[in-house]
């Protein structure tokens, strides 16, 4: 149970930096950290105590395995994570350039 | 069994691809390519709602069958619910990628344009034919993030400002998502939709439940900018190109939120009355609130994105009584009226709102400002925009004849019959509240003028107009959906899936 609660805590980091955070770019890197807790997570709900990696061995019928699909859907996950992240950045580089200022109080164009 | 559903992610994401390399060799044809898919799309979703009725086609990617009955590879389910949002997306997609053949010339790079929204077309359709939920969020992100490079296709400040918040809370969106569905993973070890909800009927931990309920509302309340999630919606769908708003207000938000949200919480999760309550006050908040915050707007583009958080409301609103009368399990007959009032608000605002856009794209093509009070006296000079933005502006308030009164009257009749007297009172003022404000908008884009200005007729170029006139034109025909055998062919399907929630899941485990 206690490392699910550090993944938690992990999720929070990131979402505490979120919030709080004024530059952009540490924004970025907060929600790579949210993104991080939850990969962890995905492999801790496969993890199996005492498994081992998923290829069948016939001879031993009553061996025990760790779930392959959370694996899976986490190799997936990284990679959309890094789209997203290489595309948030390439939009913090413009607005880098457009505004000059990596501060997000000094990017108010828009209101109401 | 269908044999279109694979082609409907295929045929969007190959063309993505060729767009890009053919756009090397032939820097004009890329537009007519597009166009050429997403017709094709429509053809095939038109085909899709004329074939499927009631009955449930399954695909299974790669062909892995069930074993024991329990499904183990990745579904794509296609029903009534799913065929209506198909063809709003691609219908709505295919008007909005021929309007861009004159309206995106003004930008660089088209090609990346004509890719970009392909991709977006992909991601959507497989959305709302994934019957896996894992697979529901790959293609949630391929969507978005079409839609975060297209909303920050100009690359001006605005524009970026917009795309940068757009994203973050997308991404705090996704990620809630994930959490949830491996929450939903840890105890039910699978992934299917239908399997799941087989996995949860036999018993389960309630707060837990709870949990996982909360992290998907949210998730996907945040993608659809119900109320208190709405913050990226006005400046994201203002900045982005018009045909992109159109398509960001009239399909993106219903297609990967609030569609998302009806089929999870109707068919997979059990309906219970407290997630019944909580979505419809929901519902209620987003009608009013951004019916309010719209009011003061001058900007149009800004205007018009208040009132797709309000109008979404309605839906919400109704599927939200639908879903509170089911769990108490009485009055089903009106149950089933609100939620068909809910999915016919859902079609007729994909209409008339990608309509809106447009008509604001073609304003500010033709005059080059979004400010309501530097307009007037258009009405002259654009008789086609005018007359377009005059049906889409009359559906959205609710007049007859238009769809709009329609799927409002529905929807407040069930409120009423269903005996919530005040819901119904508020969408009735809310709707007052909608023609007020858009009465605003005409008069001070169309007519308000102090001077004779010069009234020879300069309206937008062709395939704007044709899609201007085209979407008016279903904004009127879709009134017809009102008429009991036309509602019964078209939203009775997609009804009765929700209607009776184990059916979807029996149907699905059967094959």
């Amino acid at each position: 149970m206690t490392v699910y609660l550090l993944c938690f805590i992990l999720f929070l980091v990131g979402f505490y930096g979120v919030i709080t955070r004024r530059n952009l770019v540490k924004i970025a890197i907060s929600l790579s950290i949210m993104e991080v807790s939850i990969f962890l997570f995905f492999a801790l709900i496969g993890y199996i105590d005492g498994g081992v990696a998923p290829i069948v061995d016939p001879s031993d019928p009553a061996r025990i395995y760790v779930d392959p699909l959370p694996q899976a859907m986490v190799l997936t996950a990284i990679v959309i994570g890094l789209a997203t992240t290489a595309m948030l950045m390439a939009v913090i580089i413009r607005i880098y350039r457009k505004y000059g200022t990596f501060d997000i109080r000094e990017i108010r164009n828009l209101r109401g | 069994m269908n044999p279109l559903i694979p082609l409907f992610i295929a045929i969007p994401l190959a063309g993505a691809f060729l767009i890009m390399i053919l756009g090397k060799f032939f820097m004009d044809m890329n537009r007519y390519f597009a166009s050429m898919i997403l017709l094709i799309l429509l053809i095939f979703s038109i085909f899709s709602l004329a074939t499927t009725g009631t009955d449930i086609s399954v695909y299974k990617v790669g062909g892995w069958e069930p074993v024991n009955k329990i499904p183990i590879g990745i579904y794509m389910v296609m029903d009534g619910l799913t065929v209506i949002v198909l063809c709003i997306i691609n219908v709505v997609g295919f008007m909005s990628v021929f309007y861009s053949i004159s309206y995106i010339k003004r930008y660089t790079s088209e090609n990346y344009f004509y890719a970009l929204f392909c991709l977006m077309i992909a991601g959507m359709n497989g959305v709302v034919l994934s019957g896996d939920l894992f697979n529901i969020f790959v293609f949630l992100e391929i969507s978005v993030i079409a839609a975060y490079a297209l909303v920050a296709f100009g690359v001006e400040k605005n524009e970026l400002e917009a795309t940068f918040k757009y994203q973050v809370l997308g991404g705090l969106a996704s990620f809630l998502i994930l959490f949830g569905i491996g929450f939903i993973y840890w105890k039910a070890k699978t992934l299917n939709i239908a399997d799941i909800r087989e996995v949860f009927s036999n018993g389960y931990d309630k707060r837990y439940y709870v949990l996982v309920q909360v992290l998907i509302l949210a998730g996907f309340g945040l993608k659809a900018a119900i109320i208190p999630f709405h913050a990226w919606l006005p400046d994201a769908h203002s900045s982005a190109p018009s045909p992109i708003s159109a398509m960001l207000s009239g399909v993106l938000i219903k297609a990967v939120g609030i569609y998302v949200i009806i089929r999870l919480f109707f068919n997979m999760f059990d309906i219970t009355e407290g997630t019944a309550i909580l979505i419809t006050s929901m519902g209620a908040l987003s009608m009013v609130i951004g019916v309010f915050l719209a009011i003061g707007q001058w900007d149009i583009k800004r205007l018009l994105a208040y009132h797709s958080i309000s109008q979404m409301g309605y839906v919400v609103l109704s599927t939200g009584i639908g879903m509170i009368l089911i769990s108490r399990g009485i009055r089903l007959e009106v149950a089933a009226l609100a939620i068909a009032g809910g999915l016919f608000h859902l079609v007729n605002h994909a209409m008339f709102k990608g309509l809106l856009f447009l008509n604001a794209g073609a304003i500010e093509y033709k005059t080059g400002t979004r400010d309501l009070k530097e307009m007037g006296g258009l009405s002259g000079i654009m008789p086609w925009t005018s007359s377009t933005s005059f049906v889409a502006s009359m559906s959205i308030s609710g007049i007859p004849p238009f769809n709009g009164f329609f799927s409002k009257l529905i929807i407040i009749i069930a409120a009423i019959l269903g005996r919530f007297y005040f819901l119904a009172l508020l969408a009735v003022i809310v709707s007052i509240i909608t023609l007020a404000s858009f009465l605003k908008f005409q008069r001070y884009a169309f007519y308000n003028t102090k001077e004779k200005k010069k009234t020879e007729k300069n309206d937008v170029p062709f395939p704007m107009v044709f899609s201007m006139v085209m979407m008016s034109i279903l904004c009127v025909l879709l009134s017809l959906l009102i008429f009991p055998g036309i509602r019964d062919a078209v939203l009775k399907p997609a009804v009765d899936i929700l209607m009776d929630p184990s059916k979807y899941a029996s149907q699905i485990i059967g094959i």
